[in-house]
């Protein structure tokens, strides 16, 4: 297999970037170049954040303070939807859907495996550029087309769709039911669908990439982990992602031209509607086999990106490379065999509902194994303290974490009790949510120097994680103890359950944690875009790292290497690697660049 | 304007901390770091706030089971809830061992490793070992978890229909339940949505002579320690019915009938008098004092004093007023439960009725589908007026005996 994938992608164009004239808008906006495509992701995606993490700040203020009015409401929300500063229930739903959509499909998926995967696929296997720039641009632009659309669902009259971002039907099939799912619930739909086709073209684009485009000596064991991670995950979207698509295009059906596949027997508003036989069931089983692969979609490139940047702070291999390949190759098998823990108490046979206890605790072994190689990538150390490292930690913090509590969720018997409350919004929201964010934030800090050519600063970075990572359990810890109270979530208030009095505190106390987390990702915004401009100028391996995309000039050209496409003689983890008389391999640094052949006497000691 | 003056100030504020910080740049010797990259300095300070991180971190564990540790559901007033309840604290015992084990580790591992320009790093790359180790114990740890949670599983799932369980049709539509007793034939009526017409709301086939005996009701009366089936009907869209204090649970989907069964343990009056209770309605109803206080200062009208009742409560979302979708659920003694069954008229002798009046259409008026209520007042604020259930004679007889 390696061997074929190493014959050297010949360079017709190695003296490129010279003679291509490019204006403003080849360069800028249609740029074909997977390190601009990469940026117009990030960008994108930063922006899209902003909107969602506002809105979750929204509906927190309803929540701490119920039914009290707030300036803020009248000024965003308008007379409409907040009249006299009041929030409305139907807003209330709006936000928590799109505040959903966004931030796992816009910020978590496109943001983070988007920009990432555009920008590090060619240059760490050493690639020129993706195998099809032209159909990579198409991906960002229909990306980008699909979060205008999302958008633009906010200021219809009826208002952006309301039935939670799952959009169960028949809620989110009938304008009856609910306001939103009028023309609101129409441009989600059609959004959607331009996201998964978007989606595929990337995925496709990243599955060809890895797999032809590998230079010399890049076997796939030699590949970083980041690679690794991006590539299953391109292929779990390649598998889930379509049938997502075929639920879209049955709801759109179902909705638009009188067909009933997930509608039966429905009584609404005083009239029989003619629907007979659907089943909505049959679209929470569509929805959640692209719905769970989609939440590792978002935390594999995460974990992909810590296990790199982990190693490269703590100048140490990552223990247990292979095992690390092997659990991402596990996650993503079990992936597509656990949607059914999201329907314990559905309806379906119960027998059903043991298989998938099963098949989902079985995904905790793998999750596990790649927690325990982190924390022993750290053991004996000499880490780094970057705030890309930080966030690399704080990930492993809130996988566990969240992760734990998974452990609960996805036992059938104890679902019964807690699923749909505000547990179920602790666990996902530290274990894919908190994580995969540190990890796209993780990324932005250790890449910069890549994508902008200069540092990002490290104070405002520093100040930046701790707030997050206080403000971030803050939010969450409390969280599971009202869940567990038995308090659902997607309530507009729970003013109506005195029982439900004394959570009240709790409640105010998680939102103030959400404003202040959601303030210093202001620190964030600021380092972030005032270092494209005025940031310090990066040298070209800032972090001393071991992989290809280092060996780049700081300046970017089409083609990304000047010369050569560079050889790999290793893999990309001989940090503070020794020979037998205890120097290290190059004298005088603790690194090994992947292009450097192996040495006199040194053995390949990778796995 | 305000929001002009607020603009205003932001950018003075932000162009403020940019002086600041060059001012600070400026200030820099000139043989400062200013690589952007962690030096000996960062890495220590950080390794100690990742130290202090750890503490953080059990601190708030401390805390929050020590303070809302108390919210946790009281006593579970079903056959199986035990069951539930001791499986749920087996599961978190055992996740909270491994939290503290491996955020010991991980943060502890940080402090301990912070890097120093003179020190090395250990090349250590595999260890199979090890690798083993960790793969073998979760395996081993699940196993067990998974074993004993299928066991309660279909203990919980398995309806035994030898036990002969009342057999109870739970009907939700937006925003209310309506529950059917099956009568003396412990045998549900047919029923389908295109049945639904005047008073009846829920759709009983009137042809089907089980269904003549059925008794449909706004408030939900158990007999307790006797085993009950549940039958889910949905008017319109998805709802669950959420039983927090039986640890029950089971979507309600329009087109099918799902089901669930437990036997209630506990009636509303023991559960009212239990320690765990007394204390916490105690406490909500200090609250409810406090902001009553306020509401009085402000000439606003007071909060009613809280009294615990079971209920039942929507968790799927199902519309903008699924916030206060609730069932008042009542379980008393055998007798209590007969006499009030008792009192209750049979669809049968309702749908007579109509038919008596049916040449007086302006009291059949007033009967309007359920599915009319709540899509008019489209702020939701209408619905609260549904919480208080229209009470029946015996509820408010229940509720004196307190």
């Amino acid at each position: 297999m390696s061997a074929i994938a190493n014959a050297p992608a010949h360079d017709h164009h190695d003296d490129h970037g010279h003679h291509h004239k490019q204006t403003f808008i080849t360069k800028y906006i249609f740029s074909q170049d997977h390190k601009m495509i990469a940026k117009q992701y990030l960008i994108t995606g930063l922006l899209m954040g902003i909107i969602g993490i506002a809105m979750s700040v929204l509906f927190r203020i309803q929540l701490a303070w119920p039914e009290q009015s707030f300036w803020i409401f009248e000024a965003l929300l308008g007379d409409t939807w907040a009249p006299d500063g009041v929030m409305s229930p139907s807003i209330y739903l709006a936000l928590v859907t799109i505040h959903g959509t966004i931030m796992v499909f816009f910020v978590l998926t496109a943001g983070l495996s988007g920009t990432f995967s555009n920008l590090l696929i060619p240059l760490q296997i050493g690639a020129r550029d993706m195998a099809s720039g032209f159909l990579n641009m198409v991906s960002y632009w229909l990306f980008f087309l699909s979060s205008v659309i999302m958008l633009s669902s906010l200021f219809v009259e009826s208002g952006p769709a309301m039935a939670g971002w799952t959009i169960y039907p028949p809620l989110s099939a009938l304008p009856q039911a609910i306001s939103g799912s009028g023309t609101g619930m129409t441009l989600w739909l059609v959004s959607m669908a331009i996201f998964i086709a978007s989606s595929l073209m990337g995925s496709l684009n990243y599955i060809v990439t890895v797999i032809n485009l590998r230079t010399t000596g890049m076997s796939m064991t030699r590949l970083p982990l980041t690679i690794w991670a991006f590539f299953v995950t391109a292929i779990i979207g390649v598998v889930s992602f379509p049938v997502l698509l075929s639920a879209a295009l049955l709801l759109i059906m179902d909705r638009s031209f009188g067909t009933s596949f997930f509608l039966s027997d429905i009584f609404i508003q005083g009239e029989v509607l003619a629907h007979q036989g659907g089943s909505p069931v049959l679209f929470e089983h569509l929805f959640w086999f692209l719905g769970h692969p989609e939440v590792y979609i978002v935390i594999l490139p995460a974990m992909g990106m810590v296990s790199e940047i982990m190693a490269t702070n703590a100048r140490k291999p990552i223990f247990g490379y292979r095992a690390m390949v092997a659990s991402i190759l596990a996650i993503a098998f079990l992936s597509t065999i656990v949607w059914g823990h999201h329907m314990f108490v559905s309806g379906m046979n119960p027998f059903l509902g043991s298989v998938f206890t099963f098949t989902t605790l079985l995904i905790a072994i793998p999750s596990a194994v790649k927690a325990f190689n982190w924390i022993t990538t750290l053991w004996k150390g000499n880490l780094q303290m970057n705030p890309a490292m930080l966030f690399s930690i704080g990930f492993v913090s809130t996988f566990i974490t969240g992760g734990l509590t998974g452990i609960i969720l996805g036992d059938s018997t104890l679902d019964i009790n807690v699923h749909d409350t505000y547990f179920v919004v602790a666990h996902f929201h530290l274990v894919m949510g908190i994580s995969a964010l540190y990890g796209l934030l993780a990324g932005v800090y250790h890449w910069f120097p890549k994508m902008f050519g200069r540092m990002m600063n490290k104070n405002l970075g520093y100040i930046h994680f701790w707030v997050t990572a206080i403000g971030a359990y803050g939010v969450f810890f409390p969280m599971h103890f009202i869940g567990i109270a038995g308090l659902p979530r997607r309530y507009y208030t729970n003013t109506n359950f005195p029982y439900f009095d004394d959570y009240a505190d709790v409640n105010v106390i998680i939102t103030v944690a959400a404003i202040i987390t959601a303030a210093v990702q202001l620190v964030f915004l600021y380092n972030f875009f005032g270092s494209i401009f005025f940031g310090k100028k990066a040298v070209q391996n800032p972090w001393k790292a071991n992989t290809l995309e280092w060996t780049t000039p700081v300046e970017h050209i089409h083609g990304n290497w000047p010369g050569a496409i560079p050889s790999v003689y290793r893999w990309a983890y001989d940090y503070s690697k020794e020979d037998e008389h205890g120097n290290y391999v190059i004298k005088g640094q603790d690194f090994v660049p992947q292009t450097v052949p192996l040495q006199k006497d040194e053995e390949e000691l990778n796995h | 304007m305000t929001v002009f003056l607020v603009i205003i100030v932001l950018a003075l504020l932000a162009v403020t901390g940019w002086q600041i910080s060059k001012i600070f740049q400026l200030s820099k010797r000139p043989d400062a770091d200013t690589s952007e990259v962690a030096n000996d300095k960062d890495n220590k300070l950080h390794g100690i706030l990742n130290l202090a991180f750890l503490i953080f971190l059990y601190v708030i564990s401390i805390y929050c089971f020590w303070e809302y540790g108390r919210f946790y559901l009281p006593e579970a007033a079903s056959e199986h809830g035990g069951e539930y309840d001791t499986l749920m604290f087996v599961s978190i015992a055992l996740i909270m061992v491994v939290q503290v084990f491996t955020q010991g580790l991980l943060h502890y591992f940080a402090y301990k490793y912070k890097g120093e320009k003179t020190k090395r790093a250990l090349f250590y790359a595999d260890n199979d070992k090890l690798e083993f180790i960790w793969t073998i114990i979760p395996v081993i740890v699940l196993a067990g978890l998974i074993i004993y949670g299928l066991f309660t599983w279909s203990d919980i799932m398995n309806i035994n229909e030898e036990e002969d369980p009342l057999v109870i049709e739970l009907y939700a539509y937006q925003f209310d339940w309506r529950a059917r007793y099956s009568g003396e034939d412990n045998t549900l009526g047919k029923a389908n949505v295109r049945f639904i017409e005047g008073v009846n709301q829920l759709g009983v086939d009137e042809s089907d002579s089980y269904g003549q005996d059925d008794k449909i009701v706004t408030e939900l009366h158990l007999p307790v320690n006797r085993p009950v089936l549940f039958k889910f009907r949905s008017q319109d869209v998805l709802h669950s019915a959420y039983f927090p204090f039986f640890r029950a649970q089971m979507n309600v989907v329009p087109g099918m009938i799902t089901q669930f069964g437990f036997t209630p343990t506990i009636t509303s009056e023991e559960m009212r008098e239990s320690e765990y209770m007394v204390d916490k309605v105690k406490s909500v109803n200090e609250e409810r004092n406090e902001k009553n206080k306020e509401l009085l200062a402000q000439g606003e009208p007071t909060l009613d004093s809280y009294e615990f009742d079971y209920f039942l409560l929507c968790n799927k979302i199902c519309g903008q007023a699924h916030y206060n979708m609730q069932m008042k659920i009542i379980v008393e003694s055998e007798e209590d439960y007969n006499k009030w069954l008792e009192e209750q008229p049979t669809f049968g002798s309702t749908m007579a009725e109509q038919s008596e009046d049916a040449d007086r259409p302006e009291d059949t008026a007033g009967d309007q589908p359920p599915a009319t209520e709540g899509e008019e007042d489209a702020e939701g604020e209408d619905n609260t007026e549904q919480t208080p259930q229209e009470t029946n004679a015996v509820a408010g007889v229940d509720n004196e005996q307190n």
